[in-house]
This record gives C-alpha cells, sequence and structure tokens, in this order.
C-alpha cells in the first residue's frame, strides 16, 4: 500500500529545535525498512509559480497562492504494510512535533 | 458471521450483504422447514456460500489473486465453529479506529458490532436516517481505500487504542442514556462493552466501563419523575434501582480489583473507567443521600483527578465535598474550581452553586444562579429540573 505523506508547517507545534531534528536517522531507518520510496524538502512558496490555462492561453504568474500558515515544507513516499504501519512511519517523523503530517492513500489509475 | 467474513474476504459489503442474506434465508425457511438443529453454523454455511458465489464469479471476470485466495480460505471455513471470537475482536478494534471521526467510530459500531439499523442509530442521535447511513458507508471506504487494518493492534499500541474503543462504547451509551426514548442503544452499547470484557478478560478498564454502566442504568427506572424531569440521586425512589445489575457490577469491581494486584503490569494503578464505577458504587449501595459515604467519594475523586485531571471532575469533587463536609466548605471548593476559568459559560457551574446556596438557606443567592443555570441549560428536561428548582426558592 502505497501512501503519500505530506510534511507541513504548523504554527501550534512546538518550535522547530535544530538539537531535536532528527531527519537523518529517521531517513535511515525508513530506507533500510524498504519503506520509503522516496523523498525531499520543497523550496517555499516564494519560488513556487502558477501555471494555468484559461481559454486556451497558459498563463504564468507568481502566485496568488492561498494565504495559509500550514504550507507544504516536504514529501516522502511509502510502502506500508496498512495505515497503521504508515502512522507509526509518519508519527517518528521530526516534522511530526515541529509541524504536521498528512497521509494520504495513492489511487492508482488501474484500479 | 460478519466479522470472519470481513476478515476472510476484506470487503465490509460483501460480508454485510451475504450475512443479510443469511438471515432473510433463514426467515423464508425455518418457519416452513423448521429450525435447524445449529442455527448458527446453518446461518454461516448460507453466508459462507453466498460469499462464495459472489466471489468466485469476481475472481474469473478479474482473474484477481486477492479473490482467489479468499475463495480458498473461505471453502476451508467450518461453520461448526459458530464462534470466532478473534474475528470479533478485530471488528471491534477496526470499528473504533482514530483515522475514523468519533461520529462515523459510533454509527459503525454500533451498526456493524451491535447490529442496530441505521433508522435505530439516526433516532438516538437526534439526526436523519441517509446521515447515519452516509455516515457508515463513508467510514467503509475510507477502511479499504486508506488500507486501515483489520486486526488488535500490536501490544506497544494496544492500551492507546483500547482507550479509544472504551471512549465510544461510552460515548454511545452515554447517548443512549440521555434520551430516554431510546435505551436501545445503551442496552447494546452495554451488551458490546460484555463482549468485550469476555474477549479481554485480563483488561480491568473494560470491566470498570462495564460495571459504570450497569451502575448507571440501574437507575434507568428512578432517574425521571413522571413528567420526564431528571430526579437527583437524594430524590430517587431507590427500590427501583436495579439490584440485580448494581450486584454484577459490585462483582466486577471486586474481580477487576484482584486481576490489577501488583505485579498485573498497568492494571496496577486503577484507570478511569475504574474508579468512575467505584464512586457510582458507593452510590448504588447506600440508603439514602444522607448514608451515603460521603468522604469515600472525595477520596475517589481526588484519585480520579490523579489519573485524568479535568475541571468536571474538580466540580463534581466541590459537590461532594459539600456533602461530606457540609455545604459552606463545599462553595469554598468550589470557588478554587470557577477561579480558573476553566467552566466559565458551563450551566452546571452555577448550579452546583446555587444548590449549596439552597442548603444554607441563601435562597435569594440560589434563585439568582439557578436563572443562570436554567439559560443555559441544553435540553428541555434539565430547563423543567432548573424552572421546577427556582420555584422551590422562590424565584
Amino acid at each position: 500500500m502505497k501512501y503519500m505523506m505530506f510534511v507541513a508547517t504548523d504554527p501550534e507545534a512546538e518550535p522547530y529545535d535544530p538539537a531535536q531534528d532528527n531527519i537523518q536517522e529517521w531517513v535511515a531507518e525508513m530506507v533500510a525498512r524498504g519503506v520509503n520510496l522516496h523523498g525531499d524538502r520543497l523550496r517555499p512558496i516564494e519560488d513556487a509559480t502558477l501555471v494555468r490555462v484559461r481559454n486556451g492561453e497558459v498563463l504564468v504568474t507568481d502566485g496568488p497562492f492561498t494565504e495559509s500558515k500550514e504550507w507544504i515544507a516536504g514529501y516522502d513516499m511509502l510502502e506500508a504494510a496498512d495505515l497503521d504501519e504508515a502512522i507509526e512511519i509518519a508519527s517518528k517523523h521530526p516534522m511530526a512535533r515541529f509541524g504536521r503530517i498528512e497521509l494520504r492513500p495513492v489511487w492508482p489509475f488501474e484500479e | 458471521m460478519v466479522s470472519t467474513l470481513i476478515r476472510v474476504t476484506g470487503d465490509w459489503s460483501l460480508a454485510e450483504d451475504c450475512t443479510a442474506e443469511a438471515f432473510e434465508a433463514a426467515l423464508a425457511t425455518w418457519p416452513r422447514d423448521g429450525i435447524p438443529t445449529n442455527p448458527g453454523a446453518w446461518l454461516t454455511t448460507v453466508a459462507k456460500n453466498r460469499a462464495l458465489d459472489r466471489l468466485r464469479r469476481a475472481a474469473t471476470l478479474a482473474r484477481k489473486l486477492e479473490e482467489m485466495t479468499a475463495v480458498t480460505e473461505l471453502e476451508h471455513l467450518d461453520p461448526e465453529l459458530s464462534d470466532f471470537p478473534d474475528d470479533r475482536l478485530r471488528l471491534i478494534f477496526t470499528c473504533c479506529h482514530p483515522a475514523l471521526s468519533l461520529e462515523a467510530r459510533v454509527a459503525l459500531t454500533l451498526r456493524t458490532v451491535g447490529g442496530l439499523t441505521a433508522a435505530q442509530i439516526a433516532r438516538a442521535f437526534l439526526v436523519s436516517e441517509a446521515t447515519i447511513a452516509q455516515r457508515i458507508v463513508r467510514a467503509k471506504r475510507k477502511i479499504t481505500e486508506a488500507a486501515i487494518p483489520y486486526r488488535v493492534p500490536e501490544a506497544h499500541l494496544l492500551a492507546e487504542r483500547l482507550s479509544g474503543v472504551l471512549a465510544v462504547l461510552y460515548l454511545a451509551f452515554n447517548e443512549g442514556y440521555s434520551v430516554v426514548a431510546h435505551t436501545s442503544i445503551a442496552d447494546e452499547a452495554i451488551r458490546v462493552t460484555r463482549a468485550l470484557a469476555q474477549l479481554m478478560p485480563g483488561e480491568p478498564e473494560v470491566t470498570g466501563l462495564l460495571a459504570l454502566m450497569l451502575l448507571q442504568h440501574s437507575r434507568r427506572r428512578a432517574r425521571l419523575d413522571a413528567e420526564a424531569v431528571p430526579l437527583t440521586l437524594e430524590e430517587q425512589d431507590r427500590s427501583l434501582w436495579d439490584a440485580a445489575a448494581i450486584a454484577e457490577a459490585g462483582e466486577l469491581l471486586n474481580g477487576a480489583g484482584r486481576r490489577a494486584e501488583p505485579g498485573a503490569g498497568r492494571g496496577a494503578e486503577p484507570g478511569p473507567y475504574r474508579l468512575q464505577a467505584a464512586i457510582a458504587a458507593v452510590h448504588a449501595t447506600a440508603d439514602s443521600a444522607a448514608a451515603t459515604d460521603w468522604q469515600t467519594i472525595v477520596a475517589l475523586y481526588d484519585r480520579l483527578l490523579t489519573v485524568t485531571p479535568s475541571p468536571i471532575v474538580e466540580l463534581n469533587r466541590a459537590v461532594a465535598v459539600g456533602m461530606a463536609s457540609g455545604p459552606q466548605v463545599g462553595l469554598a471548593a468550589l470557588e478554587r474550581v470557577a477561579a480558573s476559568g476553566a467552566l466559565d459559560g458551563y450551566y452546571l457551574l452555577p448550579a452546583a452553586r446555587a444548590d449549596l446556596f439552597r442548603r444554607l438557606g441563601d435562597y435569594s443567592k440560589a434563585a439568582a444562579f439557578y436563572r443562570v443555570a436554567l439559560a443555559g441549560a441544553p435540553t428541555q428536561p434539565e430547563r423543567d429540573f432548573f424552572a421546577r428548582r427556582l420555584d422551590e426558592v422562590g424565584g
């Protein structure tokens, strides 16, 4: 079962503490277990670009993006036995403490 | 039967449909042919065969490996093993999974574990049948699409998940209890909790919750007057309390205590349900409100506060202090609770104040606080109750 794990910021979470950030350990464990297929950080919203096609014309703009204090800061594609394993993986990620994590089951097109 | 079909097939709708069809078949044939010697095995066989038919059809169409595996396992399912306790337990934990919304957990548990209809659940929760049906459909879809596992959680998750299950059962019970006309929900919540207590005999909090429900339910015939206005424990006719239920709860609490001797791991310190049940048991075994051992109740509230600190528990403790040591001391305890501000706007705070002033004979202050409680009470029976009290103190 594949899950897309969105790593997001959350103003109500505990403040970020670099000393407590064990992301390297998390990646090492999850890659060794074979449950983390790939993942990365994402550049902040200032570097994002919006693309729309309207009346056949491609519109490229620097926004507007939905004003939100909870923005996606990274992602990981998980391969877990079931939701309980995905929850266990997510709960060990440092951003579960310093932010929030959303688990979305992947919905393959062949189904 | 449903729980086993879900485990084997992984398909909730298929399991429920085939079970329903088995019952329909029984209704059609038993009156004509007589009841079979083993009705449970008869029903399981019919449901199993219906499931096999559907799965074989689906497997041929799609040539899917999972369906073929399920077919093989179903073919070897022995209907004579009428009870599959592990599957019932799996079903309870899956219905109460925290990834489902609380209202979905309650509806799904009552529907799938308890066997109530969507219409019965809807009446108790004062929503439309379509709303409940939709909640259940969505929950089942999420179980499938998000791969919520069908199993009893592993040891490191068990305590946390079990307390989630108990919270769902207690919420269902309280909903049923608050709506007098629909005690079927409360009965069903007790039945499921009783089944859980049999499936997990080593868990003192499960027996604690069962005892708590039995004790609260034991007052069901006494707690309202002829006009359906709630009566306080002091006013209730104690001869109407269900003595058998009270006795059973007492035995459960003693048994849970014995099993929770030191060395029994996490059961060693009584949990919140056992403590609440112990408080209810002190009330249930007293001949009158005046003869109640209020000191013990205060001591139990103190222990409850160390396990689950909450302003509501503090409020109840202050009320008990008022009974144990007199209204003046009770009011002082109440002021300390009110000072925290956590209960601002909560109608039972002025209600408790009003009651203590009434006991002190200060009727004008009592009336003022009863008016505040009356304005904030959420249900008509409670508004009737406060209106009557207000009347009594000359407001």
